[in-house]
């Protein structure tokens, strides 16, 4: 299927920038006229893929996180991508209520999140190499529905 | 993100104003723990009514919270849910452990029902 739009971001990896992120997105993805609730979940499991990127992928806020959008017929694809530690176990990663930190209070329900949000996720990751964590979101699309945003 | 507390006896009664992610998480744990130095608050309702977004830094807040609270032998509930944080609920089992009214005023008197 044929590309109809694409954008791509780029912003240092800053905790202060996640609310940027996910609205941005959110804001790229509305030309497929999502409903609220399909907003809603993107905006969410860019949350938590740029979240992840600024922890753990990074030790400092000087670094760099990248995110492509693109826009197809009825979905929307969305690339986190940084050039951190990577993951060394992504299954492990992925499992519920697993965290690498858990002295931060994380709840370990990233992935998990991502997963039920979107309707495809893939993480590419290897030890030193960064990670990249693509999601799809298909868009309903229907213009019969009424509760548009 | 900001944070308005109301102490009522023992129930500390906290609105949530803003979006709830990784970078207002830190703030908002201190906040809330410092408020539960106090020993006597043995309830804890939080109100989403404005709180726009949550993701899962937001989960491990409520759930840090809840630790501390039902040690004390006491509950945290969370009223005026809005549609925005309905599924990251849902998803995060956080519906199953905190008990859920859709006003701050029932929370408050489910809890004044049972503690008398």
């Amino acid at each position: 299927m044929n590309v109809k739009n694409e954008m791509k971001l780029e912003f240092l990896s800053r905790s202060q920038n996640e609310a940027f992120a996910r609205v941005a997105v959110a804001a790229f993805a509305a030309q497929l006229d999502p409903t609220l609730e399909e907003i809603a979940d993107i905006k969410t499991a860019v949350s938590e893929a740029v979240t992840n990127a600024i922890i753990h992928g990074y030790d400092n806020p000087n670094e760099t996180v990248q995110i492509i959008t693109r826009i197809y017929d009825n979905y929307v694809e969305i690339e986190v991508i940084d050039q951190g530690r990577g993951i060394e176990d992504i299954d492990l990663a992925r499992q519920p209520l697993y965290t690498s930190k858990p002295e931060l209070e994380r709840s370990g329900m990233g992935f998990t999140v991502m997963e039920t949000f979107m309707d495809e996720l893939e993480v590419s990751s290897a030890p030193g190499q960064g990670t990249k964590v693509r999601m799809v979101k298909n868009i309903s699309n229907d213009t019969q529905e009424t509760e548009r945003d | 993100m900001q944070m308005d507390c109301k102490r009522k006896g023992d129930i500390l009664i906290v609105s949530m104003n803003g979006e709830l992610d990784h970078h207002h998480a830190e703030k908002i744990r201190d906040s809330l723990d410092k408020q539960l130095e106090d020993n006597s608050i043995r309830y804890l309702i939080l109100d989403l009514k404005n709180l726009h977004f949550m993701d899962s830094s937001g989960i491990g807040v409520f759930i840090g919270r809840y630790k501390t609270i039902t040690k004390r032998g006491g509950r945290v509930c969370i009223t005026n849910i809005n549609p925005q944080l309905d599924r990251i609920l849902e998803v995060s089992g956080l519906r199953r452990i905190l008990k859920e009214y859709d006003t701050v005023k029932h929370a408050v008197d489910s809890i004044r029902g049972v503690s008398k």
